[in-house]
């Protein structure tokens, strides 16, 4: 089922278009990462389908609501990018009023609490949380009353690695229960592949979309090889290939992913002169930059 | 409904508190007043009245112009601020419409200038009973006229504070644009009449044009209610006194609409803010 569509969505901030033409769809329980650089139009595309700016063209529907309308509210859930929540309220005051604005029972305030790690920290002053601790209560806010839709404005910014993984643990269960997810992020490696599709924006236009490998395999980058050759071997295998070029006593070279076996078939023909080697597949970053790139 | 907004007016009072707002306000209320008080307690036997009205009629002078200060004080960050953190997008993407987010810390902060001057008036009248015994008490009205129009002129400044809030966006801009309020509507506004009615010598806009300038001032209206209304009119000087011929109606319905008013001018600024 569809909770999320969009279709030509335009934004103009004066002569600057924010937002160009851009179609995206998410079924339920789907998770859906937002990559873009800086100003890409992340946060615009968001706030429009919150209905907290007006479109200029194209249509938002919200499991076919308006967005901003009051069913599509109930759906929805939001965490703003870098949320700073009253600095004198403890965490556990501040979730049970969002409960309250939701017409939600206050006392489940600790049960979420306790679900985002923050069971101990609920009743201290949120001044003195770090960024990650205020993260996880805008999480927490977020979770309130089972929503279909999430929106979050890079969630993962200001997260350490470990609270990362457990963030994207809370999402799979979130996607498993059908709430379709869409985050936002300006790196590919901070998403990895929790996510179910990935949608590329760069200058406000949907550059790439689709699935990790489907990317890797669109982005067609050349694999790198590293070659640590046998003592005294290092000549020998250097004239076997010829394409590589040494640096600290490894041979390295590059070739396209296509070319991956018989690379691999000249590697085992001269086994007895190696003494190690990597084939490394393109970093995320490199998949991402040079999406970005090409479309720019 | 109803529970949204006294939700939000929960939470703002906590913020209130423990940001001092609250102490402060009690305080410097509370203090004005003491001093007041004890410095108008002594040569009142003369005159013929109350002490507790001559008291009253001094303090009108001061909340005239603290009432609205502290109301500023306490408003200009209600929306600018709220910006600045990144809560307002989220606080719109609730079921909470902008008028009862707004009308939420409206009742907060109109509370915290409620306790201010009934704690702060209270002192001047116990004060009063205390120097020259219960039949003080005779000025106990004029008392608690103070308190009503006290804050209704809070309503007036709370809402205008949050006006400025909504056109500056940003916190600084917001305590700028609120001291330049304060200036111009306590300070300067009075001054410009002065001038224009001593050019005026007299003329048809003293007569016609400057009781109603007056009276549109709600600051102006707290203080002819306040003073014409106590029989302290002795105690009034400058403009007050040239004008205690208004009818005492006008500056009563400028008092009542201004909340009005001023709530609904923020609202409308609100409506214009894009989060
Ligand atoms: N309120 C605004 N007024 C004018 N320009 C804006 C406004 N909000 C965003 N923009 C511009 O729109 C573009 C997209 O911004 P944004 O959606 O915040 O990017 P991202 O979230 O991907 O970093 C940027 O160039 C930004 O400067
Ligand atoms: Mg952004």
């Amino acid at each position: 089922m569809t909770i999320l569509t969009l279709s030509g969505l335009t934004k103009r901030y004066g002569a600057q278009t924010a937002l160009d033409g851009v179609d995206l769809t998410l079924a339920a329980g789907e998770r859906v990462a937002l990559l873009g650089h800086n100003g890409a139009g992340k946060s615009t595309l968001m706030k429009l389908v919150l209905g907290l700016i007006p479109v200029d063209a194209g249509k938002v529907s919200v499991a076919g609501h308006a967005p901003g309308s009051s069913v599509a509210r109930a759906l929805t859930a939001y965490l703003p990018e870098n949320a700073a929540f009253h600095p004198a309220l403890t965490g556990r005051e501040q979730i049970r009023h969002y409960l309250r604005l939701r017409g939600d029972d206050p006392a489940k305030a600790d049960g979420l609490l306790e679900r985002v790690g923050l069971g101990d920290a609920g009743r201290r002053r949120i001044g003195t949380y770090s960024k990650g601790m205020r993260q996880r209560i805008g999480l927490a806010q977020a979770l309130i009353g089972a929503p279909r839709l999430m929106i979050l404005d890079e969630p993962t910014s200001g997260l350490d690695p470990v609270s990362r993984r457990e963030f994207y643990s809370l999402l799979d269960e979130l996607s498993a229960a059908g709430t379709a997810i869409l985050l936002s992020s300006h790196a590919l490696s901070e998403v990895e592949a929790r996510t179910d599709r990935i949608a590329i924006l760069s200058d406000g236009r949907l550059v790439a979309e689709g699935s990790l490998p489907e990317l890797r395999i669109r982005a067609a980058l050349p694999l790198t090889v590293h070659l640590r050759p046998r003592d005294g071997q290092a000549d020998q295998l250097a004239s076997a290939f010829p394409e590589a070029s040494m640096a600290n006593g490894v041979l390295s070279f590059s070739c396209p992913a296509t070319d991956k076996l018989a690379v691999m078939g000249r590697i085992s023909g001269l086994a007895p002169q190696i003494d190690d080697f990597e084939v490394l597949p393109p970093s995320l970053d490199d998949i991402y930059s040079h999406i970005s790139r090409r479309a720019a | 409904m109803f529970g949204r907004i006294l939700s939000t007016a929960r939470i703002e009072f906590a913020i209130a508190v423990r940001n001092r707002w609250v102490a402060i306000s009690v305080a410097m209320m509370m203090m004005f007043s003491l001093v007041l008080s004890v410095a108008g307690s002594a040569p009142s036997g003369d005159l013929g009245i109350d002490r507790l009205s001559v008291t009253v009629a001094s303090l009108t002078s001061l909340s005239v112009y603290l009432v609205p200060l502290i109301a500023l004080l306490i408003s200009f960050d209600a929306i600018a601020g709220e910006a600045e953190r990144g809560t307002l997008p989220l606080h719109l993407t609730y079921p909470l419409g902008r008028g009862e987010l707004l009308f939420g810390k409206l009742l907060a902060q109109l509370a915290v200038v409620a306790l201010a001057v009934l704690l702060g008036y209270a002192v001047a009248a116990v004060v009063a009973v205390w120097g020259g015994g219960l039949q003080e008490l005779a000025g106990l009205p004029a008392l608690v006229r103070l308190i009503w129009t006290s804050v209704l002129l809070g309503a007036v400044f709370l809402s205008l504070g949050h006006l400025m809030s909504c056109m500056a966006r940003r916190p600084s801009g917001a305590a700028g644009m609120a001291i330049g309020l304060w200036l111009v509507a306590i300070v300067l506004y009075d001054l410009g009449l002065l001038a224009a009615i001593v050019a005026d010598d007299g003329g048809a806009f003293t007569t016609r044009i400057f009781p109603w300038l007056l009276v549109a001032n709600p600051a102006d209206a707290f203080r002819i209610f306040n003073l014409a209304a106590s029989g302290a009119v002795g105690a009034a000087s400058g403009l007050s006194g040239a004008a205690n011929t208004i009818a005492q109606w006008k500056p009563l319905l400028s008092l009542v609409l201004w909340p009005v008013l001023a709530a609904l001018l923020a609202r409308a600024a609100f409506q214009r803010v894009q989060p």
